[in-house]
């Protein structure tokens, strides 16, 4: 694709856009020869948090016992994390002291999520690597902890040990269990939820430079007509994205409370 | 072939060295997102969860007193309404007793009164005849009187002679009585044979 795509431009026809361009000049300077400076997906994770928390303080402000719509919504979200999330996932003996914990990796993910959805803002900060591998760092280091805290050392045997299984097969069984609980775990963990958003915003700027060239750059009436076949294209895409945008951040948040649970609950494995 | 391929790999490594790689994180979004999730966990743990939990308690709570209350309210209700049932039939008990009551009395003080009344009926009766009876005696013992006086003048009238002697005229005048009555009776069963 690379090398067509640099043919084309040497041919100085259509040039897709690259994953270069899902990283924007830096805001502010600092630190730029690590990488990039501070930039737009910096701002808006914080964005989110600020979001996050007025949203729901103001929702929950009067607590009235018959809550108004935007109370019903608030709570509804918060219901939705705490029943469907972490009771059903965790238990009922375990997971009001999670609620919290699942509660800002949902909504942290969902509204960084969603911000590839709004125009201007229009770029999902889990497009990039660095938060993805931060939340599921944190995710990973978090269900260890919980495991080593309740178990101790016995916790790494429980988890990389299944029970029930006949000796001759362990030399074989233990080391997959390894690789898959201990180093592919976190790294499915992030890696999902960044390509997903990352394909959903390159065919967001796919759809945009496709637009732009058909439209602005051609001649042929034929060819803008396209162009704007290509709009009414995005529109079916852009609903897709904003399912996967949502079901992301339900997966990221579920596989979390399911590396807790199954932390928790070690010893029935 | 060869050729080719090496073409295209130095192409792919050149598009590579241009492009970035989606796999290198950035180091300042990685501070950005810790910062900012820590900020947010923490909010939430102190803010947010404590509230959406106090308010579902508090609906909770306020449901379920008002399931209790409205239970306590329909028991309550329902004794109200067993005790006025009660109330109702005893008054109307009680309204049938002195009906009954009423009646019963109403009947004696009317056979009372009849009774009296006829008491007093006979009375009257008895007063009259015993007045009729003593007038008549009065009538006759007066009459005898007054008739033997005139009778006697009358007779010494006509004999033309005094009767002087008490003892013969009291002779002539009980004589002339008794014929008298003799004549009186006789003319009576005279006239009740004839009437």
């Amino acid at each position: 694709m690379q090398s067509l795509a640099l043919m084309a431009t040497n041919e100085g026809g259509f040039t897709p856009p690259t994953i270069s361009d899902t990283h924007l000049p830096e805001i502010f300077p600092w630190m730029a020869e690590w990488g990039t400076g501070f930039g737009k997906n910096m701002l808006m994770a914080i964005l989110s948090v600020i979001i996050i928390y007025l949203f729901f303080m103001w929702a929950i402000r009067k607590r009235s016992l018959v809550p108004s719509r935007l109370q019903w919504a608030a709570e509804a979200g918060y219901g939705f994390v705490r029943n469907t999330i972490a009771k059903d996932i965790l238990g009922e003996k375990h997971f009001a002291k999670w609620v919290p914990f699942l509660f800002a990796i949902f909504f942290f993910v969902l509204v960084n999520n969603l911000f590839g959805a709004i125009p201007l803002l229009q770029m999902p900060t889990f497009s990039h690597a660095g938060p993805a591998y931060l939340m599921a760092a944190i995710v990973y280091f978090t269900w260890i902890g919980v495991g080593v805290q309740k178990y101790g050392p016995r916790y790494f045997k429980l988890a990389v040990v299944p029970a029930g299984v006949p000796k001759a097969v362990l030399p074989l069984l233990i080391p997959l269990e390894i690789i898959s609980n201990f180093i592919v775990r976190p790294v499915t963990h992030s890696l999902r939820l960044m390509a997903v958003m990352l394909a959903g915003h390159m065919i967001v700027m796919l759809a945009g430079s496709g637009a732009e060239f058909l439209i602005g750059q051609q001649e042929s009436l034929l060819m803008n007509a396209t162009g704007v076949l290509v709009l009414i294209g995005f529109i079916a895409l852009y609903f897709l994205e904003l399912l996967m945008m949502v079901l992301q951040a339900f997966v990221f948040a579920l596989l979390t409370a399911i590396y807790l649970q199954g932390a928790i609950e070690a010893d029935a494995h | 072939m060869e050729m080719g391929e090496r073409m295209i790999r130095a192409q792919l490594l050149q598009a590579a060295a241009e492009d970035a790689n989606p796999l290198v994180p950035n180091p300042w979004e990685i501070l950005a997102s810790a910062v900012g999730f820590a900020a947010l966990l923490f909010v939430v743990v102190k803010f947010i969860a404590p509230a959406f939990e106090k308010a579902y308690q508090d609906r909770r709570q306020a449901i379920e007193g008002g399931l209790h209350e409205a239970e306590k309210a329909q028991a309550e209700a329902e004794a109200m309404k067993a005790e006025y049932e009660k109330n109702l039939s005893e008054a109307r008990a009680e309204a049938s007793r002195l009906r009954e009551e009423a009646r019963a009395e109403g009947a004696e003080i009317v056979a009372e009164h009849k009774e009296k009344a006829a008491a007093e009926a006979a009375r009257i009766t008895e007063q009259a005849q015993q007045h009729i009876a003593a007038e008549r005696a009065s009538a006759a013992h007066s009459l005898q009187a007054e008739v033997g006086t005139l009778a006697t003048q009358l007779a010494s009238r006509i004999v033309g002679e005094a009767l002087e002697d008490d003892t013969r005229s009291q002779r002539v005048v009980d004589r002339f009585l008794a014929d008298l009555d003799a004549d009186q009776s006789a003319q009576a069963g005279q006239t009740g044979a004839a009437q």
